[in-house]
Parts: C-alpha cells; sequence; structure tokens
C-alpha cells in the first residue's frame, strides 16, 4: 500500500518529463525539419506555385519535371560522374597514404607531425589554391580533373591521418609485439595484425574524407572548367548563369547534397565518432 | 636530426606501455609516402605562398621582388580593414550562436525520452549538408518579396526584412545560416562531456535541496568547460575561414558589406589575379589564425589548471 502512494506519482512525473524533453528536442530540431522539407517543396514546383503568396508548401501538381530538366539542360550526368571521380580518388589515395602514416605517428609518438597536419587544419583553403593553381598551370594539367584530385587531397589526407592516429594510439600494442618477436616484419605486423583491427577506424576516415571532398566548392571554382565541374560548382553556376528558375535550382541543390544527406543518415554512429575524435574539418 | 626529436618525444610523453626497446622496428617507412604528398601540397605551398607574398606580380605581367611592399600596402588598405572587423563581427557571432544553442541542444539529447536516437541523427545533418546547396536554398528563403522567411515573419506580425540584401542586416543573415549548419557539432562535443560526467556529485546536490538551474550552473557547466572550450576553438576556426555560405550568398555583397578577408582575399588573387598581394593577404590572414589558436589554447590550458587547484 505504501509502496504504491510513493511509486505512483514518480512513474507519472517521469513520463511527463520524458514527454517534456521530447517536445523541447522536436523544438531543436523543427528548423532542420522545415528547411529540408521547404527544400523539398521548391524542387517540386512549377514556378506558379513557386511564386505564390502565400506560399503553398504541398502543390496540386508536383513539377518531377524539374529534375528532368536538370539532368537534360544542365549536363548534370557529367558533373555527377565528375565528381564521383574527384572525391573517389582523393579519398582513396588519401587512405593508401593516410592510414599507414597514422600508424607510424601513432607508433613513432611523433608529435610534431600530428602538429603540421594540426596546422594544415588552420590554413585557410585558398592559400593552398594560389601556389598550387599557378603549378598546375606551369604543369599544364588545367582543363583535367587531375588538378582537383590533388588538390582535394588537401582536404582528405589531414582528415584520414588524424583520425587514424587516434585510433592506433587506442589499440593494444602487446598483439603487434608478439608478432613482431615471432619474427614478423613490420609490414606484416601492420598488415596483418595493426590493420584489421583498425577497420573501424579506416571506416570513420573514409567517410568524412568523403563527405568533405564532395562537399568542397572552393577549389572547384578556380581549379574547374566547363567539363571538369564538381557537382556543388555546377550548381552554383546554375545560379549565376541562367535566368534562374527556382524550381529546377532547388532540385539541383537537393541532387548535390542528398547523396551526403543519406550517408549522414545511415553511418550516423562513425560520422559522429569521428567529428567528436578529431572534429577534422577541411578546405 | 629526426632520430632526435623521436627520442625526446618519446621521452617526453613517457611511453607507459611499450618498454623502449632496442628492437622497436622501424616505422618511418609507414610515414614517408605521406610526408611526401604533405610536402607537395601543403608545405610546397605554404613557401611559395611566403616566397610570392614579397614580390609584386599581376598574372599576365612581369614578377618583381618588392620586399615588404605588399604588406605596407596591406596596412593602409582600408578594404582590408573594413574586411578584417567584418570578419570579427561575423566569427564571435558565428561562435557564441552556435555555442548556445549546441549546448542548450546536448542538454536535451543527453536525456533520455522516446526517439531520441532518430532525432539527433536528423539534428545533425545539416553540418553534413553541402554548404553551397544549403546557401541557394536560404537565398531563395531570404527573397524579399517571395521567401518564406517573410512570410513566417507577417505571420507573428513582423513587417518583411531585407535579409542578406541590406548592408546592415546582411552578416547577421549570413551568421543565422552558419548557425544553422554549425550548432550540431557544438552539441557533440558537448554531448561527449556530458556523457562522461560523474553521478555523485548530482546526488548529493539533490539532497541539499539544489534545483535544475543550480545544478547546471554550479556542477555540469564547470565540469563542461572544458568541452566548451573545445567547441570554441574549433568553431573560431572554421567560422574565420568560413567561404562557401558568404561567397554563394553574397560574393561579400552588397557593395563590400559582407566581404570577410577570406573573400577579399578570393576576389584579389582570383578576381584581379593580383598574386602577389593575396599572397600576402593569405600569410596575414594565416598568422591571425594561428594566433588566434594559440590564444584559445592558452586559455584552455589555463581553464584546466585553475581547475584543479580548486578542486
Amino acid at each position: 500500500m505504501e509502496h504504491a502512494l510513493t511509486k505512483r506519482p514518480l512513474i507519472r512525473r517521469k513520463t511527463l518529463d520524458r514527454i517534456g524533453l521530447l517536445f523541447a528536442a522536436l523544438v531543436m530540431v523543427s528548423p532542420v525539419v522545415l528547411f529540408f522539407l521547404w527544400m523539398i517543396s521548391l524542387s517540386l514546383k512549377y514556378e506558379i506555385d513557386n511564386g505564390a503568396y502565400p506560399p503553398i508548401l504541398i502543390p496540386e501538381n508536383f513539377a518531377w519535371s524539374n529534375y528532368v530538366q536538370v539532368f537534360r539542360e544542365n549536363n548534370f550526368f557529367l558533373y555527377f560522374w565528375n565528381s564521383v571521380l574527384v572525391t573517389g580518388a582523393a579519398t582513396l589515395l588519401a587512405l593508401i597514404i593516410g592510414v599507414p602514416a597514422g600508424y607510424g605517428i601513432a607508433r613513432l609518438k611523433a608529435d610534431k607531425a600530428a602538429m603540421v597536419i594540426m596546422i594544415a587544419r588552420m590554413t585557410p583553403g585558398l592559400s593552398f589554391l594560389i601556389p598550387l593553381f599557378l603549378l598546375f598551370q606551369w604543369l599544364n594539367l588545367l582543363g583535367t580533373l587531375w588538378p582537383q584530385i590533388i588538390i582535394h587531397l588537401v582536404v582528405t589526407v589531414p582528415i584520414v591521418v588524424w583520425i587514424m592516429i587516434g585510433y592506433f594510439e587506442t589499440t593494444p600494442m602487446e598483439l603487434e609485439e608478439a608478432a613482431s618477436i615471432d619474427g614478423a616484419t613490420p609490414w606484416q605486423v601492420f598488415r596483418l595484425v595493426a590493420l584489421p583491427i583498425a577497420k573501424p577506424g579506416i571506416v570513420v576516415a573514409f567517410i568524412l574524407a568523403l563527405i568533405f571532398s564532395w562537399n568542397n566548392f572552393v577549389f572547384g571554382i578556380v581549379l574547374a572548367s566547363r567539363t571538369t565541374r564538381t557537382l556543388p560548382v555546377a550548381v552554383y553556376n546554375m545560379l549565376s548563369f541562367e535566368q534562374v528558375s527556382w524550381g529546377p535550382l532547388a532540385a539541383a541543390a537537393l541532387i548535390v547534397t542528398l547523396p551526403v544527406l543519406v550517408l549522414t543518415l545511415f553511418a550516423q554512429k562513425q560520422i559522429v565518432a569521428g567529428l567528436t575524435a578529431g572534429a577534422v574539418k577541411g578546405g | 636530426m629526426a632520430s632526435v626529436s623521436i627520442e625526446t618525444a618519446r621521452t617526453e610523453t613517457g611511453n607507459k606501455r611499450s618498454k623502449p626497446s632496442r628492437l622497436a622496428p622501424n616505422y618511418w617507412p609507414f610515414v614517408v609516402p605521406a610526408l611526401i604528398v604533405i610536402g607537395a601540397v601543403i608545405v610546397f605551398p605554404w613557401v611559395f605562398t611566403l616566397w610570392m607574398s614579397v614580390n609584386s606580380w599581376t598574372l599576365g605581367q612581369e614578377q618583381t621582388f618588392a620586399g615588404l611592399d605588399n604588406y605596407i600596402r596591406l596596412a593602409t588598405d582600408f578594404r582590408f580593414w573594413e574586411s578584417l572587423w567584418h570578419t570579427l563581427i561575423f566569427t564571435v557571432l558565428a561562435v557564441v550562436a552556435p555555442l548556445f544553442l549546441g549546448t542548450l541542444a546536448a542538454l536535451i539529447f543527453d536525456a533520455q525520452f522516446p526517439g531520441r536516437g532518430f532525432l539527433r541523427g536528423v539534428f545533425v545533418m545539416p553540418m553534413m549538408a553541402t554548404p553551397v546547396a544549403i546557401a541557394l536554398v536560404w537565398t531563395m528563403m531570404y527573397h524579399p518579396q517571395l521567401g518564406v522567411l517573410n512570410y513566417l515573419l507577417s505571420l507573428v506580425g513582423i513587417g518583411p526584412q531585407e535579409w542578406i540584401y541590406n548592408r546592415y542586416s546582411v552578416i547577421p543573415s549570413l551568421v543565422l545560416v552558419e548557425t544553422w549548419q554549425w550548432t550540431p557539432l557544438i552539441m557533440l562535443i558537448v554531448l561527449g562531456g556530458l556523457a562522461a560526467l560523474p553521478r555523485e556529485p548530482y546526488e548529493s546536490a539533490e539532497i541539499d535541496g539544489a534545483n535544475a538551474w543550480q545544478k547546471f550552473r554550479y556542477l555540469t557547466l564547470p565540469m563542461i568547460a572544458p568541452f566548451l572550450m573545445i567547441g570554441v576553438i574549433i568553431r573560431s576556426i572554421d567560422a574565420i575561414k568560413s567561404f562557401d555560405i558568404i561567397y554563394a550568398m553574397t560574393q561579400g555583397g552588397p557593395g563590400t558589406a559582407s566581404e570577410t578577408i577570406n573573400i577579399y582575399l578570393y576576389n584579389t588573387a582570383f578576381a584581379y589575379y593580383d598574386i602577389g598581394y593575396g599572397s600576402a593577404m593569405a600569410v596575414v590572414f594565416f598568422v591571425i589564425i594561428v594566433a588566434l589558436s594559440f590564444l584559445l589554447m592558452m586559455v584552455r590550458a589555463r581553464t584546466n589548471w585553475s581547475d584543479m587547484e580548486t578542486r
């Protein structure tokens, strides 16, 4: 009897607390949800609906043609492919170079090497752009995708190295020591012992490098020509060089960022882990 | 040279886990490829920029050694000082606003309630979204006649604003976008701090009858202060360098009302092709960022130290 009396209000208060928290969280999240809803809405409306006052959230007729138009009139297949090539190559190269480097730096305890990475992160992307732009011009590489692949390494390599240093510092040394006492070469120890344990860390590094390379804009506006544009540059160019209608523009914006948003939802755990570990953002 | 620095690093960090052994494997081959790449795409640009900054060179014209001329020109360039001021305002606002909101969000998402994981996932999305794409949609929302934001304001009885089209409201409007995008980062960092908090002080505070605000003010806030400081450092470095959103939405306009150092630097180097002057600006900008970072890190080190003393 006494039990029931004290427990009931407690449970009710807890439920109330939870509902209150849920409400607070919904308020917090609402600017995000409303923004993306509005983005989708803009991309699915005809000009008349996008110009209507008061604004219309859900139109009577969906303008799927906006998406068709983006791909048909703006070479978006080519730019999508360019983005895939630049981001793919820059991320893979960064993993090939950066994972062993993170391992080496962690084992050497080379704090100064880590310092260089940290300062590289502080450097504004534009100050890499001036010298490398001149170098690429001199090497006659402008007009190909190579300048962008190479300069995206400025973004991806520090991310991978930084995350991998952090990861290898936490993996146990005992197995590696046992392997090297058994006569394994350092390379074998790395490939057969350290690397398999580090897989989760590599996934984190891969995802973050991929996202920040995909999103990069500043390198592209300087280095890309008409045929070598990546998606962020292409969508920006739609704004500046055409009589813009909002529908196709919003559709293009959504196409650019959709792959990243989907990845964010699916790999939330890895992204959170990576960002709280190093909080590295390039460019 | 290299081995000396490793030895000092090793003795400094006090290698606890593995005994320092003579048969320690050679790890340098792992690092060399990355060193070459970093040398080519990061260190070479640093050196080259430094060299260009003491030259006078506009693309397509003769290159001449200019000594400190570019730096002197910079010191007397009104537009540069103006951009410095814009950068300062933008950075302070774009650090403070996410810091408040991010901490608030972290306090909410640290508690237990249904749908927490999913909502947190949604909340993190802006941070990962492509900045240019985001900027375009915000530009449409800020449109003075057709934008949805002025409509929403009219619902609560506020008159139409000019947002990014007015020289006084342009920077706050850009900060709003930046805040929308980067509040989640602060939330994640603070959330990490909250997860590590001990239970006991809260239990004794409850026995002493402390209310929620007192518990936050005297227990939570001091204990998560180091995490807030990390958030301030990272956010400051990112905000001061912010480019994509400003460039895509205003290109520094109207006039030069939202031209930050980074935008002015871009215009100098890639619109006017004044490479020498742009390089000098890049050097000064770099020095400002590094100085700011070290200043903040010093503050952070001192905070930790005084924390330990009072305990």
